[in-house]
């Protein structure tokens, strides 16, 4: 992207330019070139020969209206803060419920579900080795242990946040809660935080439950669903998050992100939805490393860039629809095992990017998240440093405080090319979903991955306490794996047998069959049936096996 | 003597599908001329030895990064029983320092952290590659 530049004029600037400049020279011999982690190169200063106000209105404007690059909302954090969303996910039911209800009392204001990895491959409790059982997020299987979760939740009045891949069993399962508890679905807001299937198909397999075609209609049947059942629901979050960690540049991440959204607009217009009802609802989830300036302008440019897509791509008149509404999660990628509590450094520098960057929900990650699943002392850490950063450093004041720096108004500029230039290599591939069936963003992500790494290695990116100021006796103290009690996984797998034994199961069988029936035929909202499955008591492994049996399992491309 | 490269199956077990770490690492070990197996994540211990056992590999490394590692003494206790003990099994990622001695002792022979280096995950795996064939030949099967 060419844009000229307007000269203001500045009497003895260019004087003033080349005596500093010499000045600079003098004091730096052998200066290797810089570069971010796109790869972009970084110069020592920049001036208004790089940027100046003469673009303002075209560039920047004002937060809440086109072009958006300073916010999607008129009083950004003053009016709202940002939702503090930390991702809670432990043991049993009991113990999730424990956990998030101190989250809350500690000021979260947003609930987060992380469920047990064998939930998200698919499979309930009585089908997995037990050993792997609650070591990563909470068990939930049926409608009860739901239940269970969210004892004295007010779910109609927070906001939830599901990681919740294709077919959406957990969201399946809440809302049969909210009808049993005389909760109006019309109440609950909230996102599906894994819609993304792309993502999963790419970057984190472990979400990918069903084949690709199959994962493609559920998502639209997903977002048909919400259009018509659930105002407050963002039934998509399009996740960059996942593509970061497994090595993309942020730059790419970006891109891929906005090529995965742009794929599922075109999918849902596919279907005669109208862009300006569908994409207010399209939501975003980016990963937020450690290159502090770097992030800012990804997230500023790709805000932007997005407003433009919907504009001119798609038409989309309704401003609401132009609004790049993304949850933050500092990068676990960058935290170490080495002296760990450098971490909260680590995250704390991340966190301020993110608010910078004009999020509306963050993630701190934990200090100790290299060494295991947080403990409860470095999850309240993490969330402290929110509260910090907002009540004691007021970061949240000032709207877009860094709009108009010379140097991050260059940077978006370029960022916002670069983003740019990974939508077009996918358009020319045939679009995102055309692009991961082929391997190529798979292909980009591991060269990336592979790239960094070797700048690690030869001493190119200096890691504190890795391949830079190590310390002796640096190593962590012994930490446990938080398991549940064997006790405790036991009482869960007879609380499930009970379950199973003490449904009408006449009724579950026909909510079974009518699944299965729905996804041979398609042209019947698959997602409505999940949820009327999950009300007749059908668990969640029931649910996705029999999916599978109709639509194939998710398999990644392996690509290394 | 002119031995054939080192071979070394990459894989992941249990549900987890980070696989970031394990891609880079069997670039690492391609480079250095060994010969990589590569699985895609959640494979089941049984395929493992199966595959373990067909390939012929000197040295199993096993990727976990959420919680996965908990199963490798099973993995361990397979390759023994299936009469494949002279194969090394290390594994990369994060493992709590509790259970670092746990695997150790279920015969893990290495354990690479988060933060290890090129040069001594490539000597470290063709070192124990080496032990493997030595053991191999010796015949004692551990």
């Amino acid at each position: 992207m060419s844009r000229e530049l307007v000269q203001l004029s500045l009497p003895g600037f260019d004087a003033g330019y080349e005596r500093w400049e010499e000045a600079y020279q003098a004091q730096i011999v052998d200066e290797a070139p810089r570069y971010n982690r796109s790869g972009l190169p970084i110069k020592a200063l920049y001036t208004p020969r790089d940027w100046n106000d003469g673009r303002y209105l075209e560039e920047l404007g004002f937060p809440g209206d086109a072009p958006m690059t300073r916010g999607i909302y008129p009083s950004m954090h003053r009016g709202r803060s940002w939702s503090q969303r930390q991702l809670v996910g432990l043991g049993t039911p009991e113990d999730y419920n424990r956990r998030l209800r101190e989250v809350l009392a500690a000021g979260g204001t947003a609930l987060s579900l992380i469920p047990c990895n064998s939930v998200y491959r698919g499979f309930d409790a009585d089908q997995v080795d037990p050993t792997l059982l609650g070591t990563c997020g909470a068990v939930v299987n049926t409608i009860e242990d739901m239940g269970l979760c969210l004892r004295e939740v007010p779910v109609g009045r927070i906001s939830t946040s599901l990681n919740d891949p294709s077919p959406f069993t957990l969201l399946a399962l809440l809302l049969a809660v909210a009808r049993r508890r005389g909760i109006d679905w019309k109440s609950i807001t909230g996102t599906s935080n894994q819609g993304d299937y792309l993502s999963h198909f790419v970057a984190n397999h472990m979400f990918f439950r069903l084949a690709l075609p199959g994962a493609r209609r559920l998502l639209l049947d997903h977002i048909e669903f919400a259009n018509r059942e659930l105002p407050g629901w963002n039934p998509v979050s399009v996740v960059g998050q996942h593509m970061q960690q497994a090595g993309a540049t942020p730059a790419q991440a970006m891109g891929f992100t906005l090529a995965s959204a742009i794929q599922y607009a075109e999918d849902c217009r596919g279907r005669g939805l109208d862009p300006d009802e569908f994409l207010p609802r399209f939501t975003f989830f980016f990963d937020i490393s450690v290159s502090f300036f770097e992030e800012i302008a990804k997230l500023r440019g790709g805000r932007r860039l997005w407003g433009r897509i919907v504009r001119e791509r798609f038409g989309a008149r309704n401003p609401r629809a132009w609004r790049f509404k993304f949850h933050a999660q500092t990068s676990g990628a960058d935290l170490t095992r080495e002296q760990p509590l450098n971490n909260a450094a680590r995250v704390t520098t991340q966190a301020i990017a993110a608010i910078f960057g004009g999020h509306q929900s963050l993630h701190t990650d934990a200090y100790d998240e290299a060494l295991s699943t947080p403990t409860e002392t470095a999850a309240r850490v993490a969330i402290q440093t929110q509260n910090i950063l907002r009540e004691e450093a007021r970061l949240g004041d000032v709207i877009d405080p860094l709009g108009g720096s010379y140097y991050v108004e260059t940077l978006t500029d370029e960022m916002e090319a670069l983003i740019e230039a990974v939508i077009t290599r996918i358009d020319e591939a045939g679009g995102m979903y055309r692009a991961v069936e082929a391997g190529l963003v798979q292909r980009m992500i591991g060269e990336s991955a592979l790239a960094f790494q070797e700048r690690v290695e030869c001493g190119e990116q200096l890691i504190v306490g890795v391949n830079a100021y190590r310390a002796e006796g640096q190593e962590a103290g012994a930490r446990a794996l938080p398991r549940p009690e064997p006790a405790a996984i036991d009482a869960q797998l007879a609380r499930l047998a009970r379950f199973k034994a003490a449904r009408d199961q006449a009724n579950v069988r026909g909510a079974l069959d009518r699944l299965a029936r729905c996804a041979e035929q398609s042209d019947q909202n698959l997602f409505a049936e999940v949820v009327a499955a999950a009300g007749a008591g059908v668990t969640h492994g029931e649910m996705v096996a029999r999916l599978r049996g109709v639509l194939g399992d998710g398999q990644p491309l392996v690509v290394a | 003597m002119n031995a054939s490269p080192p071979r070394i199956l990459l894989t992941k077990i249990g549900f987890d599908g980070h696989d970031r770490g394990s891609r880079v690492v069997a670039a690492y070990l391609r480079d250095a001329g060994m010969e990589v197996i590569y699985t895609g994540p959640w494979q089941s211990v049984e395929a493992v030895v199966k595959l373990a056992s067909e390939e012929d590999v000197d040295v199993v490394g096993v990727s976990s990064l959420a919680s996965d590692h908990v199963l490798v003494p099973k993995l361990t206790a397979a390759l023994r029983e299936a009469g494949l003990g002279h194969v090394r099994v290390a594994v990369g990622g994060i493992v709590p320092d509790e259970d670092v001695a746990r695997l150790l002792e279920a015969g893990v022979s290495r354990i690479f952290h988060p933060g290890s280096r090129r040069e001594e995950i490539c000597a470290e795996v063709a070192r124990l590659a080496k032990q493997a064939r030595a053991a191999d030949v010796a015949g004692s099967g551990s």
